[in-house]
């Protein structure tokens, strides 16, 4: 009887719950990326971070240019860390080229990094990541119903954009910085001028650190392994080694050794992993779980009276390290300011151009940056590699979509959808970064090819 | 009396580094001034917002894919002021840097053979696929002109940029002139409109605003090369950040008038 039959196709179409969630374009992200979930009677067939910006190659047009132009095009890479891909360029081609900076240069730099871990978090915290836990649409939000934490916030973005602005000339691909020092030096008595500005900022960091805290936060955790760099004394920026806390520890010309990247189908940036293990997370929460012992006294007395415990493994609470860290970033600028690193006058490295080899990494605001570049005996790249954070952070991203939505599989589509928008800006991603490039010889996944071809390198 | 509609902006980006959107972002001393004569519709990296009806548009970025064009299309129907704002968006930026070899090899070479190729077509500034009313250049723009841009909006003026080169904002900050010191800068054929920040900072311009208009560049290459500057670094200045741009693309592959 075909009304029978009928019939038992309608009973197994309601056996069946499914759930699809897709987001095209993610907001309150930097470039474009979305995220696709489908679940089946609360099993997960399928959770794809995907990443559809177009690649722009830059590994590849960065080929045949100067190493004095390097840090200048890789800047342009983000328009929020350009401060970061500055740094990761100046430090792997001074290591080529055999260049050793002075301890004013050094200081000055790490100065720098502080105003762009301030400017970068503070946007982050206040006008891409808060608005989730408040329920808003955005930062006029906040404007509206906290304009007393809005109005601390902006001041302290703005103490980070004007510290870079001062040394590096703009907030926005700063032009100060070359390989082997700075254009022109900055004198103390223009960097006094900070000092006033920044010690509010320190306030407001710390207000901004127990506001944060006062979230509520949803209740997940998961075993990651976190990779971030180590300093003996610091809280890392631009030196100390790779470290994991599944024990590795790296210097910068092994990373690439160790660590590999794949094409996937569904992103145009490169998936990273430690060969033979899950994903693994880098940014803030690996930072801090690595490092919190090298926190200043004021951040770490902060990290207690907001009741955060390392390691925290919940990257909800990722938000809150990122406040912590603006902290950091503000106590260190003016321990520099008040300090002796400055005095003295900074001699210029004389640069001999020759053909080699050098890496780099730094710890970007969104997390650890490598840099790996070849020079010929005319000083023009001949290879150059960039990974950057976001493209390792990919598989970790993915996998606490996961878990999340097996954890929470009844809570109806808009309300997952929200969260699972919420935890992937738990990592800051930077998808403009991890488009910059495709690289040669990745090996397939998901129906790529494997490139056994010429290579640009 | 009617009742004054404050005008819908909306910002959209293409392929870029986003900084151009956050120059916007970093005003904090003028941005809830600046918002509040005005209603910001939608603007994916900062707000959950998405509605389709503005007046006008803000792009950042190249267009880069075929669902680009069809997507800037789209809201060159809906906007009535569309605006082009960044290298990327007015001159191909630092994109255009992979129109220098054909896709198709330039794919191969740097993705190898591959079933599916990334989806990505030769990079295009804004204006070659549809009309811009204004264009705000600069790698990044800066905050000064994008004020007087929104001054303009919200009053109904007409907004020009400056068209004088970086020179003219040199000698008024009083620096002094970086070929006295035998640096070579990109300043006499480059847009104004930075605030002549290298030459602040004792190192040439490189032409991050474009060129000015009727640029002497021939002559400016002359100069260089009399400098003791190698040809093929010369023509590598000029492809930088607006390389595209037909007086910079000309000299920069040795075919300047």
């Amino acid at each position: 009887m075909p009304g029978l039959s009928h019939f038992a196709r309608k009973v197994k179409a309601v056996e069946h719950k499914t759930l699809r969630i897709r987001v095209d374009a993610l907001a309150r992200v930097e470039g474009e990326g979305g995220i696709e979930l489908h679940v089946r009677d609360g099993r997960v067939l399928d959770h794809r971070f995907r990443i559809f910006e177009p690649p722009r190659f830059f590994e590849a047009f960065l080929l045949g240019r100067s190493y004095t132009e390097v840090p200048d095009i890789t800047a342009r890479i983000c328009g929020i860390c350009p401060v970061a891909y500055q740094m990761s360029s100046v430090l792997a081609l001074e290591r080529a080229l055999g260049v050793e900076v002075d301890e004013p240069v050094r200081v000055l730099r790490r100065l720098m990094y502080c105003g762009e871990w301030i400017e970068s978090h503070a946007l982050h915290v206040l006008f891409l990541h808060a608005p989730d836990f408040l329920r808003l649409a955005d930062a006029f939000g906040i404007a509206r119903l906290y304009p007393d934490m809005f109005r601390k916030g902006l001041e302290l973005k703005k103490a980070g954009n004007d510290l870079v602005s001062l040394i590096g000339g703009r907030e926005v691909h700063p032009v100060n910085m070359k390989v082997g020092g700075f254009h022109r030096m900055i004198a103390q008595a223009e960097l006094d001028t900070l000092k006033e500005r920044l010690k509010r900022a320190r306030d407001h960091a710390l207000d901004l650190v127990a506001w944060v805290s006062g979230f509520s936060f949803p209740d997940f955790s998961r075993d990651y392994e976190f990779v971030a760099l180590c300093h003996p004394t610091e809280y890392p920026m631009a030196e100390g080694e790779v470290t994991s806390s599944l024990g590795l520890t790296l210097k910068s010309d092994e990373v690439e050794d160790i660590f590999v990247e794949e094409q996937v189908d569904h992103s145009h940036a490169l998936h990273a992993s430690i060969a033979g293990r899950e994903g693994y997370v880098v940014g803030p929460l690996a930072r801090f779980n690595l490092n919190h012992e090298r926190l200043s006294p004021l951040a770490r007395q902060a990290v207690q009276d907001a009741k955060l415990d390392a390691p925290c493994t919940n990257p909800f609470r990722s938000i809150v390290v990122r406040a912590v860290e603006i902290l950091q970033a503000c106590d260190d600028a003016l321990t520099i300011l008040e300090g002796r690193g400055l005095r003295g006058e900074a001699l210029l490295p004389d640069i001999q151009v020759r053909a080699g080899r050098g890496s780099a990494c730094t710890e970007a605001p969104r997390g650890l940056l490598h840099h790996r570049y070849e020079l010929d005996e005319a000083g023009l790249v001949r290879a150059a590699r960039i990974m950057p954070p976001t493209s390792q952070n990919q598989r970790s991203i993915e996998s606490d979509l996961l878990h999340l939505v097996e954890a929470s599989a009844d809570l109806g589509e808009e309300r997952l959808t929200w969260l699972c928008e919420q935890a992937v800006r738990n990592y800051d991603p930077c998808i403009s970064c991890a488009t910059h490039s495709l690289r040669p010889g990745t090996p397939r996944v998901d129906g790529w090819r494997r490139n056994d071809h010429s290579s640009p390198r | 009396m009617q009742q004054h509609r404050k005008l819908r902006l909306a910002f959209f980006d293409f392929t870029c580094c986003e900084g151009c959107q956050l120059v916007f972002l970093s005003q904090e001393d003028a941005l809830l001034e600046l918002a509040s004569h005005v209603d910001i519709v939608n603007f994916r990296e900062a707000s959950s917002r998405r509605e389709d009806e503005y007046d006008v548009a803000f792009i950042e970025g190249s267009i880069s894919t075929q669902d680009d064009i069809a997507r800037v299309r789209d809201i060159r129907q809906r906007a009535c002021t569309l605006i082009a704002f960044g290298a990327c968006a007015t001159t191909g930026g630092v994109n255009k840097l992979k129109n220098r070899r054909p896709m198709e090899e330039h794919l191969r070479a740097v993705c190898g053979e591959m079933e599916h190729y990334p989806n990505t077509i030769p990079a295009m500034a804004v204006h070659e696929v549809v009309t811009c009313d204004y264009l705000l250049h600069g790698c990044p723009i800066d905050p000064r002109e994008l004020r007087r841009l929104f001054l303009c909006l919200v009053t109904g003026r007409t907004f020009r940029q400056q068209n004088v080169p970086v020179c003219f904002e040199c000698r008024l900050r009083e620096n002094v002139c970086l070929y006295h010191k035998q640096i070579p800068c990109l300043g006499p054929v480059t847009r104004a409109g930075c605030g002549a920040i290298c030459p602040r900072f004792g190192r040439g311009c490189y032409g991050c605003f474009g060129p000015k208009e009727s640029p002497n560049t021939v002559y400016l290459r002359r100069v260089w090369e009399q400098n003791g500057v190698a040809p093929d670094e010369v023509s590598r200045a000029f492809l930088g950040f607006n390389a595209w741009a037909e007086p910079f693309r000309a000299e920069g592959e040795g075919r300047g008038a």
